[in-house]
């Protein structure tokens, strides 16, 4: 086995915060974003769902470059100073992982809205009110696409290298340092590191699995 | 808007931002922190000064970018023209020299080319004949500027052709490519002996006089960016160019060898 970072902990750490803080903002946003489209009723309903359905594959590097004009000093939030930061990280994170959540929540609550739709709208509830009941209602199959977020934030490397300049002990998260040990010629371990990630990432799924089991039993 | 304030304001809160230690950003080139340079004498300019230095390790062309957009608060890279435009245009204060290292062209130990020898441009003149494969950085670096003259120096304009790739990519990974390839490329010796992943690849052409790599070290001018923390910055150019700092770049070595030969003036 090859000789790891010292700080690797330190790495892995930033990398889980920064992917996890990016997805919970992403969904807070997405989830009710998807939800709203899926129920709603408004001209242009359909170019938005293309739109968002499109930007599941937008170029991370595209996202990675617009946030590091917006960020850079000569840039319109040049002021806040969180270029080559972490913060800085997270906001190109949550970029990519926004559109991954709004359009397969979109889906998932459409379905159910399809199958609940009379019921709901004979008790009188009102299409705004039905997206609290249908998120709850579609919880697990919504756990998925929070993973799916996680896993884009947290495999993400183009976009976080340019943003975040994978400064060491700063920004440098297990992607970047793996293709900075690939930069090096140094596989064995770039190799490793990516194991390291892949149990991470499996870890975070692991917990998830069992929240949802646990629930599963509480509340059937 | 408010909800996305709130969002940017919990984001300005993330622990590691509350870094209690004052702390600089550095632009510079792959070459320094893929060789390990900077973890070696960073700790020790820390130590002294109790400023935490924080490099963001870009081609040359890039990083002399991220000086004049203002996110960097010092330059620290390796293409003298470029350099002294850059400060001739106001972006830097002053170009101090700092530090020299060498390029040299490494191939397939077998050489089809007959590349192997101490000048440079007759290497790259056999190399264009021979149509061997040559990997270019193509990235508008350092190396990729003097990579650029010794063509040059050889009498090619324009390489072109088939034998002639561009990787448009860092020093390491072109190295990879050429490894992969079992072609040519010219790299600085840095980062060529921090590189493990050789294959075939040797060392074919090393010591002409042309191949000397000078670094220069450069504070963002304060006057086009106020945000410039000057005192700090130049507070690394002053260790940086000091008997301590020099010393510490010279007792970089990499299996023996050492990497970076100090030559500041002062």
């Amino acid at each position: 086995m090859p000789e790891f970072p010292q700080d690797l902990w330190r790495i892995v750490a930033l990398s889980l915060e920064v992917s996890l803080a990016a997805t919970l903002i992403a969904c807070a946003l997405g989830l009710p974003l998807g939800a709203l489209v899926a129920v709603g009723r408004f001209p242009g309903r359909r170019g938005v769902i293309i739109v968002l359905n499109a930007l599941l594959g937008l170029p991370s590097v595209v996202v990675g470059l617009a946030v590091y004009l917006l960020l850079s000093r000569a840039g319109p939030l040049g002021e806040l100073g969180i270029l080559f930061t972490p913060a800085a990280i997270v906001i190109a994170q949550t970029l990519l992982v926004l559109p991954i959540v709004a359009a397969l929540a979109r889906q998932i609550v459409e379905d159910a809205w399809t199958d609940y739709r009379e019921q709901l709208t004979s008790l009188g509830v009102s299409r705004a009110r039905a997206v609290p009941t249908l998120l709850r209602d579609t919880r697990y199959s919504l756990l998925t696409v929070v993973l799916a977020g996680f896993g884009r934030a947290a495999s993400e490397v183009g976009a976080v290298m340019i943003v975040g300049g994978n400064i060491d002990g700063v920004t440098r998260v297990m992607t970047t340092a793996i293709a900075l040990e690939t930069s090096k010629g140094d596989l064995p371990l770039a190799l490793w590191l990516g194991a390291v990630l892949i149990g991470t990432v499996l870890a975070v799924n692991t917990a998830a699995y069992a929240i949802r089991e646990w629930s599963l039993k509480r509340h059937g | 808007m408010t909800v996305m304030k709130r969002l940017l304001l919990a984001l300005l809160l993330l622990p590691p931002l509350a870094a209690a230690q004052p702390w600089i950003t550095i632009a510079s080139t792959t070459s320094t922190e893929q060789s390990g340079l900077f973890r070696a004498i960073l700790p020790k300019f820390t130590a002294a000064t109790g400023i935490e230095a924080r490099v963001v390790a870009l081609g040359t062309g890039q990083a002399l970018d991220v000086g004049r957009r203002g996110d960097a608060d010092v330059v620290f890279v390796h293409d003298r023209a470029a350099e002294r435009k850059f400060v001739e245009e106001g972006f830097g204060v002053e170009r101090i020299e700092v530090m020299y290292n060498d390029f040299v062209i490494v191939g397939p130990a077998a050489d089809p080319a007959g590349a192997r020898g101490r000048d440079v441009a007759q290497a790259l003149v056999r190399i264009a004949q021979a149509g061997a494969p040559f990997v270019s950085r193509g990235d508008r670096s350092g190396t990729h500027a003097a990579e650029l003259r010794f063509w040059a120096a050889a009498g090619i304009d324009a390489p072109q052709g088939d034998w002639y790739r561009e990787a448009g990519a860092g020093m390491g990974p072109t190295l990879n490519v050429t490894a992969g390839m079992n072609a040519y490329t010219l790299t600085d010796r840095g980062t060529w002996l921090s590189f493990r992943n050789r294959a075939e690849l040797v060392v074919l052409v090393e010591g002409d006089e042309r191949l000397f790599n000078q670094y220069g070290v450069m504070l963002v001018n304060p006057q086009r960016h106020p945000h410039v923390k000057q005192a700090a910055g130049q507070a690394f150019i002053d260790w940086i160019v000091s008997p301590q700092g020099q010393a510490a770049i010279a007792a970089y070595r990499i299996d023996g060898h050492q990497l970076f030969f100090p030559n500041a003036a002062r």
